[in-house]
């Protein structure tokens, strides 16, 4: 089935300029702000008040509860008054400023934790303040939560990263090899119901393919599977589907269908703390988009302003129209460059005026090409149409009946539409209506 | 002070737009338009010209009337014209091509709300109109063709089985009786390589209809040659490549593309075989266009790890 049948169809333009580029570390700038929500879940609590002076690495943030993840200073100096940050998606949520001494100094207390097994291994999970990485934020405490049931079977580390631009994942994987290499093995050895690795690689990166059949060429549990370069391999129900032939119903989570997956610079900066201690605090940035002067790859310290690291890079070689955070598919975009990196920012995508220009709208000439590249197999236009209904009720049930919760928004309907429709945009707001419906229907 | 965009993602697109599409479809177009001034001469020309202006012209002349925003500029008209001229024999006045593709624009395209909205192909239903309109010059009845300057189509003969039938080979080129777009078949063809090329149809509807009308032939007459003679004549190649796969009027989704295509192919050989017309290509899509919302409801695709409904 699976040699027949892969999901992911659109074809993007690739753009990974950046690919034979290591990330160069950038020395710390004047001040950090660091957001308290850079995760899924609860926002983390300031353990530091005004004033106080932190150093790399020392907790400044605590988790609150389960679904939550704890906060590290990225650079040393002294904290802020409390401030608050207003987030692209529009939600305040509290954070701090460190201005920083320029000395990068290490914070004593860091030592590497002490992992004997499963329940061990999942509280150096938490306390490396480790979220996904590869965008979503999930606190790798949780995922890794589910390995104690024990039917997890295959674990699927996305290499894929299948936007536009973005090079971080890729280097990554061909810069810490080794890294990637340790924290699976602590995986495979204190969860011994795994019982298969596959690395799930788009095919237009090479080198990071290779490495990683180098790096695992003795262990026979670990596969790399090189995937089509259509987009959105990477995207999770898609991923293990093309990697393990799966699929995960609707309203169920991968564990469910005995799959965990990780993206490979979580599973680095996982590997990282437990090697060193050194939790969280800096990741690595693809810096591109046709605004950009000279795209590179930047280590950057977390909290840092999205002015400083295209300064830092190069600047621009034409006038902004559209800064993103993340890439040009599913990232968001921001209104001021002031705007932090988070633990989830994978990428910055600069892009010159002409380029942020939206398509004009025009009427739907049902050609089909959303459907066709839905990865779901979902028709985007019904929801479309869904919206535009007056009947609230019937609105509700078209949205429920074309299953819009499946929608995870990659956005191929709106890249592929000539008619230059809002499709995916009208997902976004048929999927809040549609969560309100639930909401109320809870409350009653 | 920054001015930056803020929008919802996605922030690329194709930079596919409707007139880049409908810009395809014509150049898709070009070769059988050439075909057909290279058989019939300068009158085919002029008819192609008429007939595309006055589809222009009065979508233009629609949007202005109703204050509705200019669409002219998406070149749909430009294709409806262009198809509706290259399915009228020789003999039309070029009144009636101009008064077939106003037709098509207005009645059958903007009175239903324009690009998009329509609910037949506006240039088969132009045609259609005008073979009930103005029958003896438009398509019409066996005996009024054979009279056409052009000569006896292939279907009259083969119905009649008066007259002479031209070679495959002239079949092929094109030269014969019939629609001055619709007998080079090589043309037609060339026009739907680009079409797959530029993927802008898929090739689901072009084949299955063709090979429905052959295999039916095929058993019907029990004989290849004149089964492919059906395939070649008439304007089963133009309507199978051009017009069945026009987006608007029919499946979107490729199983549903498929019962359409299917569905064309039987009705045509109805019509072929025992119908009172020679032709019946442009019937059998216009009469599935009608049927193609009901195609596409029963054909919802499965959504991937989609519960059923009452199975939670």
């Amino acid at each position: 089935m699976l040699a027949f049948r892969f999901l992911g169809k659109t074809h993007l333009p690739h753009n990974k300029n950046t690919s034979m580029l290591s990330a160069v570390e950038m020395p710390p700038p004047a001040e950090v702000l660091i957001p308290l929500l850079q995760h899924i879940g609860a926002p983390a609590e300031a353990i530091v008040k005004n004033g106080d002076y932190v150093k790399v690495g020392q907790k400044i943030a605590e988790a609150s509860g389960y679904v939550s993840s704890p906060i590290y200073a990225s650079v040393s100096g002294t904290v802020g008054k409390p401030e608050e940050y207003l987030r692209a998606d529009g939600r305040k949520v509290p954070a701090i400023r460190i201005v920083s001494d320029g000395e990068m100094a290490l914070f004593e207390e860091i030592a590497p934790p002490t992992v004997s097994d499963l329940d061990s291994l999942i509280l150096a999970a938490r306390e490396s303040g480790v979220v996904g990485l590869g965008g979503a934020g999930f606190p790798l405490s949780v995922k890794l939560d589910a390995l104690k049931k024990g039917n997890i079977d295959t674990v699927v580390f996305n290499g894929a990263e299948c936007e536009p631009y973005i090079t971080s994942d890729t280097r990554t994987m061909i810069d810490q090899a080794d890294r990637i290499k340790y924290g699976l093995e602590l995986i495979e050895k204190y969860a011994p119901t795994v019982k298969k690795f596959i690395f799930g690689i788009e095919k237009n990166k090479p080198e990071a393919i290779a490495k990683m059949r180098q790096i695992f060429s003795g262990s026979d549990k670990v596969t790399v599977k090189p995937l089509h370069p259509r987009y959105p391999q990477g995207a999770e129900k898609v991923l293990i589907f093309n990697t393990t032939g799966r699929t995960v119903p609707e309203g169920k989570l991968p564990a469910d269908v005995g799959v965990l997956v990780m993206n490979v610079s979580t599973l680095a900066a996982f590997a990282e703390y437990c090697e060193s201690g050194m939790p969280l605090v800096s990741r690595n940035i693809t810096l591109d988009g046709g605004a950009v002067a000279k795209p590179m790859n930047i280590k950057a310290p977390i909290g840092t302003a999205i002015h400083d690291i295209i300064e830092f890079g190069g600047g621009t070689k034409e006038n902004v129209g559209k800064i993103l955070l993340g890439g040009p598919m599913m990232g968001s975009a921001v209104y001021s460059s002031d705007e932090p990196v988070t633990k989830t920012t994978g990428a910055i995508t600069v892009l010159g005026i002409k380029e942020s220009l939206q398509p004009t709208e025009s009427p739907c000439i049902r050609c089909g090409r959303c459907a066709e590249s839905c990865p779901h197999n979902l028709i985007p236009d019904s929801f479309s149409k869904a919206l535009e209904l007056d009947n609230k009720e019937e609105r509700i049930n078209l949205l429920e009946k074309n299953k819009i919760m499946l929608c995870m928004e990659c956005g191929c309907c709106s890249y592929v539409c000539p008619a230059g429709r809002p499709l995916v945009q009208n997902n976004k707001l048929a999927k809040a209506e549609y969560r309100a419906h639930l909401a109320s229907l809870k409350d009653k | 002070m920054e001015h930056l965009v803020v929008s919802s993602s996605p922030h690329i697109h194709t930079g596919t737009n409707t007139s880049k599409i409908m810009r395809d479809v014509v150049i898709a177009l070009l070769p059988a338009a050439v075909a057909s001034a290279l058989l019939f001469g300068l009158k085919a020309l002029a008819i192609i010209l008429v007939s595309v202006a006055s589809a222009v012209l009065s979508e233009y002349l629609f949007n202005l009337a109703c204050k509705k925003k200019q669409t002219v500029t998406d070149l749909s008209a430009v294709v409806t014209g262009l198809l509706l001229a290259l399915n009228l024999p020789l003999k039309v006045e070029l009144w009636q091509c101009a008064v077939g593709a106003a037709f098509g624009i207005v009645v059958v395209k903007c009175f239903f709300g324009g690009i998009g909205k329509n609910f037949a192909n506006p240039a088969i239903a132009a045609r259609v109109f005008l073979i009930i309109a103005f029958g003896q010059v438009a398509g019409g009845s066996a005996t009024r063709f054979a009279e056409l300057e052009s000569g006896a189509t292939p279907l009259v003969v083969i119905e009649s089985g008066e007259g002479s039938l031209p070679s495959l080979f002239e079949m092929f080129i094109g030269n014969r009786g019939g629609a001055i777009g619709e007998t080079c078949a090589l043309a037609l063809i060339i026009g739907f390589v680009y079409l797959l090329v530029r993927k802008v149809i898929s090739w689901h509807t072009p084949v299955f209809f063709v090979a429905t009308v052959f295999v039916l032939s095929l058993i019907v007459k029990q004989d290849l040659t004149l089964a492919l003679y059906e395939v070649l004549s008439g304007g089963l190649l133009i309507g199978a490549i051009f017009m069945a796969t026009d987006y608007v009027t029919s499946p979107t989704h490729k199983t549903g593309k498929v019962i359409f295509a299917i569905g064309c192919g039987i009705i045509t050989i109805l019509i072929r075989f025992w119908g009172s017309y020679p032709e019946g290509v442009s019937f059998a899509i216009l009469f599935m266009n009608i049927l193609a919302p009901y195609i596409e409801k029963i054909n919802i695709k499965k959504p991937l790890g989609g519960i059923k409904d009452g199975k939670k």
